[in-house]
């Protein structure tokens, strides 16, 4: 310990001696860590942010369907539970929140245009904890139960379709026995979502009238669930699991919507592959300048080992200079993360690049999500790697013989 | 009695250019504990080389070197660092501090590396550095040091922890005669009182006069060797 102590009061002055030089690397350092996180923080909002919009436009965090509807989301292939049953299954099992809905393909047409939609037969009590529709903020008003009449689209459907609010539109789709079934309905509101697609794709009406347009009975095609955190859906599956039989089929979210499940794997991989990049351009100036102070003290490191200093202590002694190099380093760049960051959690505003971003289902406003774990990776990464590149210099100053090294002029 | 150095036929050739230079030629030499013993020859002579073997600094082509009874000729790196720890005491010609350390951090460099707890460290060093004459200056780096007294504070760090045996390259070299005077003076001092084992390389003709034993050398090989009453 007295000598982890001597090394290191050692390792920090000769840190200091060209105090120019250190600070040079100190900011590079510091630049490089802020960059790795800062980047960081931006694409994990991003994509956390498309995960979590997509999350609550359509899979809530686990789903029971029958086993054929993901292959043909068709009305004939319909949960086998009741509304009756359902709620006795689930009701008190202790979900951060569960809805059943109706959701099938259909088309919507006004007196001038067609479009394909996903219906969607809600109760909006059950689903406002899913939805990525603020009920509070829709042209008219949203729907006020399960056996609404009305029709509630997208804003950017409503343009397409040249309709507005108290207008009627026809509902189409097929019921169970392959017949048009059909209704009219009043729009009775528009809503407004992050991206254009979402408003093009979806229309809500009400469960029990979904129902009886498909001519369903009581039955849905798809029971969604809520836990605490989609990161981690393991505890809700389990549970789900649990309380249903084989006559359905349980689905994490990540398996229906692949894409977005391979994103949030892919996440974790592009951030250490980020880190790692970023870490080979900081370690030539590592490498360099801890090569240029061995260089400068060979004469010291000379003495040293005549004064009955092990070569092994010289090797502790470079280390421990390099280690306190990235870790102060690190914890400027760490600093300077959290203090761009923190201000721009709100919300960055990036419409003007709008449309493209949405090309890849990414909202116009950006939310950078400085994540502990993301910044503990960045920085044992940098410690790691720092290390293993300062072994080199290390080992050389530690194998000076101390008669050449004490005369080097 | 156990010597306290022991040399038996060293052999040590450097290669300069093209050129084969004998640094120690077949010299063998035997000081006992105790022994004041300066070594002098015309530069070239082989007296650093030898120093360097006797201080495992550097390994002979061939021959013997034994320190208190053990061989160190054919020591691995860290066998020779214990034992320059624990037997040896260094002055080298140029004054070779530590820049990073305060004097008093360089005092007690060597004892840190041994272990010593930090209070007895600490009244050592300051103790050591009043009786080389530079008490006050404990907090002084070496650049804010004079020649000489960066060198006392070698001889401070080389003596504190009383070796038995100290090793002197040219240590007055580059001091003014009046701290070269007191420098010998302590070296005596601890030789009389110690009983520590000094040897010391010098062209200086007012180091020699201190000496109890003089060894000329020349050409790698021993050509004088008298015993004399010390000034």
């Amino acid at each position: 310990m007295q000598m982890f102590f001597v090394l290191s009061r050692l390792a920090w002055r000769y840190l200091w001696r060209n105090h120019r030089r250190t600070i040079v690397m100190l900011s590079a350092i510091a630049v490089g860590t802020w960059a790795m996180i800062f980047m960081t923080a931006l694409t994990r909002g991003m994509v956390d942010q498309m995960i979590v919009d997509g999350i609550s436009v359509i899979p809530g965090h686990v789903q029971i369907h029958d086993p054929e509807y993901l292959d043909d989301p068709s009305v004939n292939n319909r949960v086998a539970f009741s509304d009756t049953e359902l709620a006795t299954r689930f009701d008190d099992a202790g979900f951060v929140a569960w809805a059943a809905r109706v959701r099938v393909p259909a088309v919507v047409t006004s007196e001038r245009e067609s479009r394909g939609v996903t219906l969607l037969g809600i109760d909006p009590a059950a689903e406002e904890s899913f939805s990525f529709v603020d009920y509070d903020n829709v042209d008219g008003r949203f729907l006020e139960g399960p056996d609404d009449k009305g029709i509630v689209l997208g804003a950017k459907l409503a343009d397409t379709l040249e309709t507005r609010v108290g207008k009627r539109v026809v509902l189409m789709s097929q019921d169970p026995d392959n017949e048009i079934a059909d209704r009219g309905f009043r729009v009775v509101g528009l809503f407004h979502a992050e991206m254009e697609a979402t408003e093009e794709s979806y229309a809500f009406v009400g469960k029990h009238t979904a129902q009886k347009m498909l001519r369903i009975g009581d039955t849905v095609t798809e029971v969604v669930f809520l836990g605490d955190d989609y990161r981690d859906v393991e505890p809700v599956y389990s549970k789900v699991v649990g309380l249903v039989d084989d006559s359905v089929r349980v689905s994490r979210w990540t398996e229906v919507d692949t894409y977005l499940g391979t994103m949030m794997g892919m996440m974790d991989g592009f951030m250490l592959i980020w880190v790692i990049v970023i870490f080979l351009a900081l370690s030539f100036g590592l490498v360099n300048t801890l090569v240029m102070a061995v260089f400068e003290r060979i004469r010291e490191i000379g003495l040293m080992l005549a004064l009955g200093m092990k070569p092994s202590s010289i090797l502790g002694q470079i280390l421990i200079e390099s280690m306190m190099l990235l870790a102060v380093g690190l914890a400027i760049g760490d600093l300077l993360a959290w203090a761009t960051i923190k201000p721009l959690e709100s919300g960055i505003d990036i419409s003007v690049v709008a449309k493209g971003m949405e090309m890849f289902g990414a909202a116009s406003v950006l939310y950078p999500n400085l994540d502990i774990d993301d910044v503990i990776l960045s920085n044992v990464v940098v410690m790691i790697l720092g290390f293993l590149a300062s072994l080199s210099p290390a080992w050389r100053a530690s194998r000076y013989e101390p008669v050449e090294a004490i005369t080097k002029v | 009695m156990m010597s306290a150095v022991r040399c038996i036929n060293l052999c040590k050739t450097y290669r300069q250019g093209d050129v084969d230079i004998k640094a120690l030629d077949h010299l063998s030499v035997e000081i006992e504990k105790g022994e004041f013993v300066c070594l002098m020859s015309p530069s070239g002579g082989g007296k650093t080389t030898l120093l360097n073997a006797i201080g495992g600094l550097d390994i002979p082509d061939s021959g013997e070197v034994w320190i208190a009874g053990e061989r160190i000729d054919q020591m691995s790196k860290g066998e020779l660092a214990d034992l320059r720890l624990a037997n040896i005491g260094f002055v080298f010609q140029a004054y070779n501090l530590i820049p990073v350390l305060t004097a008093q951090e360089n005092v007690e460099f060597v004892m840190q590396v041994q272990g010593v707890r930090a209070a007895e460290r600490r009244d050592k060093s300051f103790a050591i550095l009043e009786e080389v004459g530079l008490k006050g200056l404990e907090t002084r780096r070496p650049a804010e040091m004079s020649g000489g007294q960066q060198q006392r504070v070698a001889v401070a760090r080389a003596i504190v922890s009383r070796p038995e045996l100290v090793l002197a390259d040219e240590p007055t070299a580059n001091l003014d005669s009046k701290t070269s005077t007191e420098l010998m003076e302590l070296f005596t001092e601890l030789n009389e009182h110690h009983n520590t084992t000094f040897v010391i390389a010098t062209h200086d003709q007012r180091v020699q006069a201190y000496a109890k034993r003089l060894v000329r050398m020349l050409d790698g090989r021993i050509v004088d060797d008298v015993e004399q009453h010390a000034a």
